[in-house]
């Protein structure tokens, strides 16, 4: 042993560190220092990319203060919270169920677990597009469900409507990502022991007791996950709400979110709407702070969920 | 008495047990009735003329028109696209391959000062809300003169791919036996050696699941091309649909074709690979 471990000592040093040299840079360089620096930029003024005078905290001030800045920023961040809500309900609960029948043994499970994750295969632009072909007034399958059910009248155009068109996009996201929501709790059903599950099968438990005092506990870290990953999706999402309602995140602001409001703000021309790189920032950073605030918040509400 | 109590118990179950399998089949049915309809729907679409997507939009093809694919391919010039997303994409996974399986290694096998560190580190990447600094990375890439080129894609695509490869890799390589590499060093093998030779072939759950993962990932990639891309010979499949819907928006057709085209390979490749997928994951990554 002593022999190995003299030779382990001598080379370890020199490729442990070209071993971990470009990981390092990459995820230093494009990852961790961008983040934090794009505080910086969010204290300055400038035109485009450019920042070009040191102004302090005026840029936070007027995003809470004036117009536009505050109406657009309180609008996509409430936007923000309802988009979140409805996918993360829609996906718990859709998901939780999905998982669960697809970890039992029965014919065909294989075809039907297969099938769960194959819109998330597919480019959120383009599950954008698609639903908005299904929502449409031509060709759209659900106006033509809700004729055949005699509810004509409640047809609309859902993407064009202030009141539905967010809730439409929500939708679409739901469909494009539950199939992680599954797959993440049919992992997390998969790892129950056997035994755990014998054992309760000995005491009489069976199905949905089964369900509801053995498998659901045992998925509140799982939900965890989902719940604090979805939070970081959707306040940044950007795809679907591009595709559907442009850059604009129309009609008239009802989908924009504080992706698209970041898109616009820092990278569009002043005339359709561009900020300039100091407020764009302070997007940026009131949206990492929100995030951030919204992960520990779920982390919390999650340790008093378990204590009780 | 006792016995007919047991008889109805038995019973209950029995039919509880039918109604539940009946609910069952029922719930999945409908559930991949609403993940395949739209998928089905495009790809009908994308082998209908005008006439038909209107008056049964539905309904299967009757006549396989396949004018609006060769529409798309030959006048929308979209050969050129999917072979820079094809370029992104594999660049990009062999990237990621390449750079995390080193310095999991390094990390999962030797204790040294900053291990947790950079270890716990990468494990915070997986919940970074990246995009939000955007502004930064496309300056820096500016600087570094590659916007406007794949390279900058390529870059940025890699790096966003680290830390869930790191984590998963560590994870992996941890559970591979230290005598095994032990006897390899007494044979003389060297460390990288030992990497190559006896770790790396071991690790094929893992690296599925990370290729997997990541081609999806960045063969839908938008945001980042929208951001680097402006050439229109340099735009990768995504950019180019967005592109394409803009222009042919009443073309229902063409649009069809477009987006079916864009993402039949990932469609295919999963449901090939998709055996694996699922098993490496379940295979070691989110086992406690």
């Amino acid at each position: 042993m002593n022999i190995i471990n003299n030779i382990k000592k001598r080379k370890i040093r020199y490729f442990l560190f070209w071993f971990s040299l470009p990981a390092i840079i990459l995820y230093a360089g494009f990852m961790v220092i961008p983040i934090i620096s794009s505080f910086g930029y969010s204290f300055f003024t400038g035109a485009g990319l450019t920042p070009d005078k040191f102004v302090g905290f005026e840029n936070y001030i007027k995003i809470f203060t004036e117009f536009p800045y505050k109406d657009r920023f309180i609008n996509a961040l409430g936007n923000n919270f309802l988009y979140y809500l409805v996918i993360t309900v829609l996906q718990t609960i859709g998901g939780l169920t999905v998982a669960i029948l697809v970890t039992r043994k029965f014919k065909g499970v294989k075809f039907f677990r297969r099938i769960t994750y194959l819109p998330t295969t597919i480019a959120i632009l383009v599950t954008g597009y698609l639903f908005k072909m299904l929502f449409s007034q031509r060709i759209g399958v659900i106006d033509k469900f809700l004729e055949m059910l005699h509810l004509g009248s409640f047809i609309r155009p859902w993407f064009g409507d202030p009141d539905t068109a967010l809730y439409s996009i929500a939708i679409a996201a739901t469909w494009q990502w539950m199939g992680i929501v599954i797959l993440l709790f049919a992992t997390g059903i998969d790892s129950i022991s056997e035994d755990v599950l014998e054992a309760a099968s000995i005491d009489g438990a069976s199905g949905w007791s089964l369900t509801r005092h053995i498998i659901l506990p045992l998925m509140v870290p799982v939900m965890r996950i989902v719940f604090m990953l979805s939070f970081i999706g959707n306040f940044t999402g950007f795809d679907m709400v591009f595709a559907v309602e442009g850059i604009d995140a129309g009609p008239n602001f009802s989908t924009d979110i504080l992706g698209t409001l970041f898109y616009r703000s820092s990278f569009s021309a002043p005339s359709l709407g561009g900020w300039g790189i100091g407020m764009g920032s302070t997007v940026a950073s009131l949206s990492f702070l929100i995030i951030g605030i919204g992960l520990v918040m779920i982390i919390f509400i999650f340790k008093r969920f378990e204590k009780e | 008495m006792f016995e007919n109590i047991k008889r109805m118990k038995k019973q209950d179950l029995r039919i509880t047990g039918l109604v539940s399998k009946i609910l069952l089949y029922v719930i999945l049915i409908i559930h991949s009735f609403i993940v395949l309809f739209p998928i089905y729907m495009m790809i009908a679409g994308s082998l209908k003329d005008r006439k038909e997507i209107f008056y049964s939009p539905y309904k299967f093809p009757v006549n396989f028109r396949i004018e609006n694919l060769i529409d798309v391919i030959i006048r929308g010039n979209i050969g050129r696209n999917f072979f820079n997303s094809l370029l992104i994409t594999t660049s990009a996974v062999i990237i990621i391959l390449l750079v995390s399986s080193l310095i999991s290694y390094a990390l999962a096998k030797y204790e040294f000062k900053l291990n947790k560190l950079i270890y716990y580190s990468f494990v915070i990447g997986l919940f970074l809300p990246i995009r939000l600094g955007s502004i930064n990375i496309v300056k820096n890439l500016i600087d570094l003169g590659l916007y406007d080129n794949l390279a900058s894609v390529i870059i940025i695509n890699a790096t966003l791919g680290l830390p869930l490869a790191v984590f998963i890799l560590t994870d992996f390589i941890r559970m591979v036996p230290e005598e095994l590499s032990n006897s390899a060093r007494i044979d003389g093998c060297s460390e990288p050696g030992i990497f190559l030779k006896i770790v790396l072939p071991l690790l094929k759950p893992a690296v599925i699941t990370i290729v997997l993962f990541n081609t999806i990932r960045i063969w839908n990639d938008f945001w980042w091309s929208l951001l680097l891309i402006r050439d229109k010979n340099l735009r990768p499949i995504t950019l180019a649909v967005s592109k394409y819907f803009g222009e042919h928006v009443a073309d229902y057709g063409k649009i069809f074709s477009v987006l079916t085209i864009s993402s039949m390979p990932l469609i295919i490749i999963y449901l090939i690979l998709s055996r694996f997928y699922i098993r490496g994951l379940t295979g070691g990554a989110f086992k406690e």
